[in-house]
């Protein structure tokens, strides 16, 4: 859980709290995003998940503790969802350009990137939920970000669309070694593509490799019995046993034997 | 022609060219209450001005302003909702203004105020209309991109460093300018048609943020010409006139057959 990064830090959060009123919506919350690392936050619904992301980026203030940032850190942020007002003409050319100033070829380019290489001249009302997200995606990189920040990347598309995407992303790291920080909800498909997560409920609960954060204790308690089985389904590569209750029975090194990329 | 037609017209075209691209982020922002607010408050300016013996073009714009950034003080505060506080703000600054008109006991033509006067503009209006529309075009110019970021999406606006506040604050502050130097064309009940009538109709054929703002600027001339000339061949109110052809415009552009928008 602790053992010393091979990247150099980008974000460094330190004891971090906030309340919202009464509620105490962060609670000591610490940690780390790393270049060229896939960090995932994980939570049940509640939990501050996308509150924690919103400090990150500077969108609220916590009310103690720091936050560290690389100089000139240039972050390329995907929202959950962006809603246009239909009496703002705008196509999907128009919107790139408004990540910075770029050329048809660049913009070409991100879009192929990205697998939407025909929307160019699209109009941004006409775009389907998919497509949306693929543009915002588009954007993003077109700002050459060290770190890219994606709400629920995934929402609102199917299950094919889902694997596409979190490949994409994966990608993406490997070939421009930029730091990428993902909220997700659905359990099995990201853990597939995540070099590190943190769960919280407030707190951080567990954070560490996919296979280390399944088989925590604290994990199991969050999700039940039936989370952590059907993640540690996808995550383990027949390379473990499973106790009665279908959790893992970790073997020594274990955690370091699968095939991700190695940072964390 | 005339003097005081060549003045109504320069002066007509002068807040027309303005009004198009501020007048389009009102249809964007969803400012257009807004605006009816700070075009309420003129009169009261008039009556300032009175009062302070200072030129009464600039205390509309310093009334202008000054409700502008109230409205931003207390749009903070949270306590009463927006539309609510722009309601109370609105008319009681009309009442506030009719009653100092009343009580400081000031000759003035409450007619031309409420609905204009575009054949009386005179040539210090002009200064006033050319001067006060440069700056603010000059401005646009300036924060266009920024303020097209923050209509888009403000949280996206400020991850990539737009001062986003301060953005819309200043966003305010020159519809606050328009709104003044426009009252005398169509007068405070009318502005805010002036502001969305040519920006909603410009939007029937645009396809960027840039073209819906020229486009703008392009109806509001032609409402101009058409409401002067109207006035001139009818003896119709001039203000009046103005509005009735944008919205024929309007009406005319949106009976188009559609092509694909964006």
């Amino acid at each position: 859980m602790n053992q010393p990064h091979r990247h150099e830090p980008l974000i460094k959060l330190d004891m971090v709290n906030l309340h919202f009123g009464q509620n105490h919506v962060l609670q000591n919350i610490s940690t780390e995003l790393h270049k060229g690392c896939i960090t995932t936050i994980i939570g049940p619904n509640g939990a501050g998940k996308t509150t924690l992301v919103r400090v990150i980026l500077g969108l609220l203030k916590p009310d103690s503790g720091t936050i560290w940032k690389e100089n000139n850190l240039r972050i390329g942020y995907m929202p959950q969802k962006l809603q246009v007002d239909k009496t703002f003409p705008l196509t999907v050319e128009r919107f790139l350009k408004t990540a910075q100033n770029c050329n048809q070829e660049q913009m070409q380019a991100a879009l192929n990137d990205v697998g939407a290489s025909l929307l160019l001249k699209q109009s941004i009302h006409h775009l389907s939920g998919g497509e949306m997200q693929r543009i915002l995606l588009a954007r993003a990189l077109l700002r050459d970000p060290h770190l890219l920040v994606l709400d629920e990347p995934v929402q609102g598309v199917d299950i094919n669309g889902q694997l596409e995407l979190y490949n994409l992303i994966s990608r993406i790291r490997d070939e421009r070694g930029c730091g990428v920080l993902m909220i997700s909800h659905d359990l099995h498909l990201v853990m597939a593509s995540t070099d590190h997560v943190v769960c919280i409920n407030h707190h951080v609960c567990c954070s560490g490799h996919p296979e280390h954060v399944t088989n925590d204790p604290s994990f199991t308690e969050l999700f039940g019995i039936k989370g952590s089985e059907q993640l540690a389904v996808y995550s383990h590569h027949h390379n473990h046993k499973h106790d009665e209750q279908g959790n893992v029975i970790p073997e020594k090194e274990h955690a370091s034997s699968s095939n991700h990329k190695g940072c964390c | 022609m005339p003097d005081f037609l060549i003045y109504a017209l320069l002066g007509g075209l002068g807040v027309a060219i303005v009004a198009g691209p501020l007048g389009s982020f009102v249809v964007w922002r969803r400012m257009a209450y807004f605006g009816d607010t700070l075009a309420h408050s003129a009169l009261l300016g008039v009556s300032i001005g009175f009062l302070l013996d200072i030129n009464l073009n600039l205390s509309v714009i310093i009334c202008c302003v000054g409700l502008a950034l109230v409205l931003v003080a207390l749009q903070r505060q949270r306590m009463v909702a927006t539309d609510t506080l722009l309601g109370i703000m609105a008319h009681s600054a009309l009442s506030l203004g009719l009653v100092a008109v009343a009580l400081l006991e000031i000759r003035v033509d409450l007619m031309s105020y409420l609905f204009g006067d575009l054949l009386a503009v005179s040539p210090q209006d002009l200064f006033w209309i050319y001067g006060g529309g440069i700056a603010v075009l000059l401005l646009l110019k300036l924060l266009w991109q920024p303020l097209l970021a923050i209509t888009i999406n403000e949280e996206l606006a400020h991850v990539e460093g737009v001062n986003v506040p301060l953005i819309r604050l200043i966003l305010m502050l020159l519809i606050a300018v328009v709104i003044a130097i426009a009252m005398k064309i169509v007068g405070l009940l009318l502005i805010t048609s002036l502001l969305i009538i040519p920006a909603a109709a410009a939007r029937r054929l645009a396809r960027t943020p840039e073209q819906m703002a020229i486009g703008a600027g392009v109806i509001g001339c032609l409402s101009i010409l058409g409401g002067i000339s109207l006035s001139w061949y009818f003896d119709t109110p001039a203000g009046p006139s103005v509005v009735v052809v944008s919205l024929a415009l309007f009406i005319a552009l949106y009976s188009l057959p559609t092509k694909q928008q964006a």
